[in-house]
């Protein structure tokens, strides 16, 4: 009896442990919010308060400001990303079917090649590319900063879309073609949508890597490619000076596409489940 | 109207040929099924046929035109396979109205031609759901209805009873055959289960290792196959090895572990050649009483009894060969006893050819 009874009590410290777990995770992950939030609200704040000393909208109405730069940015940071996700996309699609559908040699390695942007320090890769890309004059344009932005996405596409080529018999393929479809069909009409989730997943991510970069972005668009993170940089002692409450306000604004695009994941990737139909 | 001509088709893998210059007339409007354990390149013919695979040499004509060149989406065959395929995120009428869709079908028509099929394979009102929503007859019969919707003149179906349970796939069988008869549409069916092959099948082109060894109606394989493989992958276990004492016409005596065997054969072999002859464990009878008079009769020891529900298999020793007694006539004979079997001399089947045909 009395192992029954610990038995009981170990089930609800478990449960009790998981709880308690999340919680903690939930609050490290928004505890860094609560001084942002504090700040973009302020108008003048100083040690040794613990809350601002005046509250003021000004970083607000300055962020939405026609004047400022803010908008133009968001716009240039979301234009910049979903170009960096298309791109991404149309590149990754190939090599991801071969890692995923066929056995080679060294297919190890090369698998481990394509994430190696993500162990390489982006300093070092900004600044060669920027070389090669002055040469290339596509060094301070848009086109520029998207190109090298697939750097550090390329490794999650391709892993992301691999996933779903392993999972993907390439018999379907076969049955479309039997059925009169050519390769172009057969792709819109059959492979695309059901690599879907892969897609999804890799743009999520690709967006988001982009969305935040800051060092490629910054070397190789030379202060020219004005996103979201090269503003903040220059209100955080560049050419604004330092302006802590408008800092504050810009990185809650960027903070929106991650959270916005954690809800939307959940939600597309459960329809596309029901929708493939996972036994 | 559909005429199928495969000349000299070869596919090789490595240095391996998987289908080794297989020469075949199909006939218009009939079933032909490829029979054959899995791996003897039926498949591999299959797909060939279907554009799928490319063939290494050979040619295949249809209606006398060459189709090696055309690739697989223009040359209007009609597909089935074992995992049915159903496209996942498309419902049932999209699945069907898939191979009219790719064609730019007017969406009217489209509906229209969606609803016919579905009606042929039974399946009406069926046009929302989704494969996950249908049982593997279903399924299948979705499979069907799709190839079916292109109008082609050739179906092609690689296993596909495979997946279901036994009384579906013998409904299904059924289905398919009179769905056949009625639409009277060149049908190749690729099987490694002899009795479907049987039931289903005009005529049987029985593979091993890449070649066609006999291409006949099941009748005529069930018989006089041609070589003891042959006979054994079609249920014909009792194959024997003899010398003939004397040939006539129609009549021939061996002699073998049995004894001496009469065979009602008209077949020319010299006296002391070595043979094989088979006896279908179905024409063989078996009796308690030793005392019989009948032709071709022998005494043996039951080693083994295997009851089947509503036949039994008797197995007997008769030096170092096994003879397999299939009897439905609820006899109930028990081990280690000594029955008599007999069989008719018609029923023996002295193979043409000794070694087996490669």
């Amino acid at each position: 009896m009395s192992s029954l009874f610990s038995l009981a009590r170990r089930k609800n410290f478990v449960i009790f442990f998981r709880k308690a777990f999340l919680g903690a995770v939930g609050l490290w992950v928004l505890v860094p919010f609560i001084p942002l939030f504090m700040w973009s609200f302020t108008k003048s704040w100083f040690w040794p308060s613990l809350l601002p000393n005046i509250w003021g909208l000004r970083a607000w109405r300055y962020s939405f400001s026609p004047y400022s730069k803010i908008i133009e940015a968001i716009w240039i940071t979301i234009l910049l990303a979903l170009v960096v996700t298309f791109l991404n996309i149309i590149i990754c699609l190939l090599p991801a079917r071969a890692l995923g559908q066929r056995q080679f040699k060294r297919k190890q390695f090369i698998r481990l090649f394509i994430l190696s942007p993500l162990i390489v320090p982006s300093i070092a890769v900004a600044l060669g590319v920027l070389d090669i890309f002055i040469r290339l004059r596509l060094a301070n344009t848009f086109l520029g900063v998207a190109i090298a932005q697939l750097i550090p996405t390329m490794p999650y596409m391709v892993m992301m879309l691999s996933a779903v080529f392993e999972n993907f018999d390439i018999a379907f393929e076969e049955q479309a073609k039997s059925l009169g479809a050519g390769p172009i069909k057969t792709f819109f009409y059959v492979t695309l949508p059901m690599i879907m989730p892969g897609i999804i997943a890799g743009s999520l991510f690709t967006f988001l890597v982009s969305f935040n970069e800051f060092v490629l972005t910054f070397l190789v668009g030379g202060g020219k490619v004005i996103t979201l993170s090269v503003l903040l940089f220059s209100f955080m002692g560049g050419e604004a000076g330092y302006d802590f409450p408008i800092t504050a306000a810009l990185a809650i604004i960027m903070s929106i596409p991650g959270i916005i695009f954690l809800f939307i994941t959940e939600k597309a990737i459960k329809e596309e489940f029901f929708a493939l139909g996972f036994q | 109207m559909a005429d199928v001509k495969l000349i000299s088709l070869s596919k090789k893998f490595g240095g391996i040929y998987a289908v080794d210059h297989i020469n075949m007339d199909i006939p218009d409007g009939k079933i032909i099924v490829f029979l054959g354990p899995s791996g003897c390149g039926k498949t591999t013919t299959l797909k060939m046929i279907a554009g799928l695979n490319t063939p290494t040499e050979g040619d295949i004509l249809f209606n006398g035109r060459s189709i090696i060149n055309i690739p697989a989406e223009k040359r209007n065959i009609g597909m089935v396979f074992q995992r049915y395929l159903l496209f996942p995120h498309m419902n049932v009428a999209q699945n069907v109205g898939f191979g009219l869709k790719v064609r730019n079908t007017d969406p009217i028509k489209i509906k229209e031609k969606v609803e016919e099929a579905l009606k042929i394979v039974h399946l009406s009102g069926f046009e929302r759901k989704f494969s996950t929503q249908l049982s593997g007859g279903e399924q299948q019969r979705v499979a069907i209805a799709r190839a079916l919707v292109i109008n082609t003149s050739l179906l092609l179906m690689d296993e596909p009873l495979a997946n279901l349970d036994t009384k579906l796939r013998t409904e299904m069988r059924s289905f398919i055959l009179s769905l056949q008869r009625r639409l009277k549409i060149t049908t190749i069916f690729v099987t490694h289960d002899q009795s479907e092959a049987i039931t289903l099948a005009d005529k049987i082109a029985i593979m091993f290792n890449g070649k066609i060894i006999q291409f006949d109606e099941p009748k005529t394989l069930f018989n006089h196959p041609i070589s003891p493989e042959v006979a054994d992958f079609l249920g014909a276990t009792n194959i024997l090895k003899g010398i003939v004492k004397s040939c006539q016409k129609n009549k021939c005596l061996i002699e073998s572990e049995l004894g001496e065997t009469e065979v009602g054969q008209s077949i020319d072999f010299e006296n002391g050649r070595e043979v094989f002859f088979t006896i279908r464990p179905e024409h063989i009878n078996i009796n308690s009483d030793k005392e019989s008079k009948a032709k071709n009769t022998y005494v043996g020891k039951i080693k083994e009894v295997v009851y089947e529900g509503g036949s039994v298999r008797y197995y007997l020793n008769f030096g170092k060969s096994i003879v397999q007694v299939y009897d439905r006539s609820n006899k109930v004979l028990s081990r280690e006893k000594y029955v008599s079997i007999y069989f008719d001399p018609e029923k023996v089947w002295i193979f043409p050819k000794n070694r087996k045909i490669m």
